[in-house]
């Protein structure tokens, strides 16, 4: 009954007055946040595609000169930026499918009561802490040649792989790397599943154990479309995060042997080339794709999402 | 909204009501096969671990023979890096920007959090569009720019060049998540506060604030986690020991002489900034848990 009385700011009876003074106070609050975000990220992303228009001297610092679109056509026009869209691509690709399908299978087992319940959540969580720098040191470790865990055991077991320079070969160094990733990021999108897990009504479940329902005949037809808004969720998360990968194939390969990604093709044009017109538009062209790639995954897939953004206003 | 809210039970109600039913399907045994799932989940997730601390004891033919189990394990690869100067500024780096980054980012946000939870507000949904939006942005469209623009200014390689663009991403999460915690907390609260003739800051000051602190707490380690675990702006805003912060310095660890495969320090190294971690999700597992779902369910 209460619900009906609040918020007092909504009643019908309210008097415009309040209402504008509550708008204010709402813009006071939230203008500190804006200017700073303004600032941080729109400002330099604005000087960003400014740089980007130019051509600086290698040699002499300040020398510059406007070259319009030309860091953008050489750009699309290289072999460089298209592999590394290409590798960024099967990066995300590989590693979101995987976390995806463990996430939920990991969210199905947290689902369970069963004892020591707690103890997997605990252990689960473990690698989410980790720093992702941590995270391909770790994997460094486990497949390094002769000291290596898998390298060892695979050797042991006369499997192939076990005399393999993981990092130093096409396609490999690319298993490690998405390896890597699903060990660290996998727990963040089961804890998403299954949170939408847990909304789901013991009801349902129990009007198709009623229904004469099979375990996978239930999970295939009522839990999966249940869950459907979670894991979009959870695979737009992943998805952008992936896009932007960098620190592991810092850490593993420097980009080398087919795992250069868009963020460290930028990345070594800038730093390590000290090209900034041409890095600064390899990064636009990184956050465009980006950009894209969310508004696609929006418009197609996250219908919740606008749901959501709806309820808001 | 309401109308849910109307029909739920009050908790106790719920709790009285359920939890036998609960631990009697709890006890039911689980299918072999899933406890092996549930064996090969854990094992998955923990062995990694297992052979980071294996490699961390273990020196020269030990350490090249990869043995499973260290014949003589020894601490020398922990004394070499507490040893290193270079990694004892970074831990100070990182501890320095990861708090003032996180406080900073806290303060802002509790009140556009608050504004957009609970305040009548033109274009909310845009605003929250926005700020969502700049949580995608990759981080190397930032740390360019910034990399002329604090050469030129005199920003470049300090700590404060460093915790400046971090907000960027730390302010809409903590934004984000602070606007899921508010939200659930429940509106009759306030609705005395303005009875008592609060007004909307004042109930946000007095009743709000008090009562979200376990909400600023969540949000306050998910943050310092993720500036914590930041690398691709600390790598192109810093050159020197003296800005460099953990990850950049680790990842630099190996850099040091051509031939050597440095990996039992490096290693060391790893588990020492991963033991404060480890604790951490020990202790806050409940909050990290509740902290990563508070945007993800609707409502």
């Amino acid at each position: 009954m209460a619900i009906k009385t609040i918020p007092p700011s909504r009643g019908p009876a309210r008097t415009s007055g309040r209402d504008r003074a509550e708008r204010k106070l709402a813009f006071r609050m939230t203008a500190p946040s804006l200017v700073i975000m303004a600032l941080v990220a729109a400002v330099p992303i604005g000087y960003a595609i400014w740089l980007s228009l130019n051509q600086y001297s290698v040699r002499t610092a300040g020398l510059s000169r406007f070259v319009g679109l030309e860091n953008y056509i050489n750009a699309l026009a290289s072999q460089e930026w298209w592999a590394a869209f290409g590798q960024t691509f099967l990066f995300a690709g590989l590693s979101v499918s995987l976390e995806l399908v463990l996430g939920t299978a990991m969210a199905l087992l947290l689902n369970l009561a069963f004892k020591g319940r707690a103890v997997l959540r605990t252990v689960v969580l473990l690698p989410y802490a980790i720093i992702t720098v941590v995270s391909a040191i770790t994997w460094q470790t486990m497949f390094q040649p002769n000291m290596g865990l898998v390298t060892n055991v695979l050797s042991a077991l006369g499997l192939p792989g076990g005399d393999v320079v993981w990092l130093g070969e096409h396609g490999y160094a690319m298993a490690v790397i998405v390896m890597a990733d699903v060990w660290k990021t996998t727990p963040f999108a089961a804890l998403i599943i299954l949170a939408g897990l847990q909304v789901i009504s013991a009801e349902t479940y129990e009007a198709a154990e009623l229904d004469g329902a099979s375990k996978w005949q239930t999970f295939v037809n009522i839990t999966l479309p249940l869950l459907r808004p979670a894991i979009v969720l959870a695979a737009i998360f992943r998805t952008m995060d992936a896009l932007r990968v960098f620190d592991l194939p810092f850490v593993l390969t420097r980009g080398a042997n087919g795992t250069e990604s868009m963020s460290m093709l930028a990345y070594t044009q800038l730093r390590e080339n000290r090209l900034v017109g041409e890095g600064s538009a390899l990064s636009i062209l990184t956050f465009l794709t980006v950009m894209v790639v969310s508004v696609i995954y929006v418009r197609f897939a996250g219908g919740n999402i606008r749901e959501v953004a709806k309820e808001e206003q | 909204m309401s109308t849910l809210t109307a029909e739920r039970p009050t908790p106790e109600l719920a709790t009285a009501g359920k939890a036998p039913k609960r631990r009697l399907r709890g006890e039911s045994k689980l299918h072999p096969l899933v406890w092996v799932f549930v064996v090969a989940v854990m094992a998955f997730s923990l062995i990694p671990f297992y052979w980071l601390v294996n490699t961390s004891l273990k020196k020269g033919a030990s350490l090249s023979q990869g043995e499973l189990f260290p014949s003589q394990p020894t601490l020398e690869n922990y004394l070499v890096v507490f040893q290193n100067p270079e990694f004892l500024l970074a831990l100070r780096n990182s501890v320095i920007i990861a708090v003032v980054t996180t406080t900073v980012a806290l303060v802002f946000a509790s009140f556009a959090a608050y504004a957009l939870a609970r305040l009548k507000m033109r274009r909310k949904a845009m605003i929250l569009t926005l700020i969502l939006s700049v949580t995608t942005f990759p981080a190397i469209a930032i740390a360019a720019p910034m990399f002329s623009i604090w050469r030129e200014i005199g920003l470049y390689d300090t700590l404060l060049g460093l915790i400046i663009p971090k907000l960027t991403f730390a302010l809409p999460l903590a934004i984000y998540t602070l606007t899921s915690f508010f939200k659930e907390i429940p509106r009759e609260l306030e609705e005395s506060a303005y009875m008592d003739g609060a007004t909307p800051f004042v109930a946000f000051r007095k009743v709000i604030l008090p009562l979200a602190v376990p909400g600023l707490a969540t949000t306050a380690i998910l943050v310092f986690i993720s500036v914590w675990n930041e690398f691709l702006l600390a790598v192109t805003l810093t050159t020197s020991p003296e800005a460099r912060p953990v990850p950049v310095a680790i990842a630099f660890f190996s850099g040091t002489s051509e031939f050597d495969q440095p990996l039992g320090t490096i290693s060391a190294a790893s588990v020492i900034i991963t033991i404060p971690l480890v604790i951490l999700v020990l202790v806050c597992q409940k909050r990290i848990v509740s902290g990563i779902t508070a945007g993800a369910v609707k409502g």
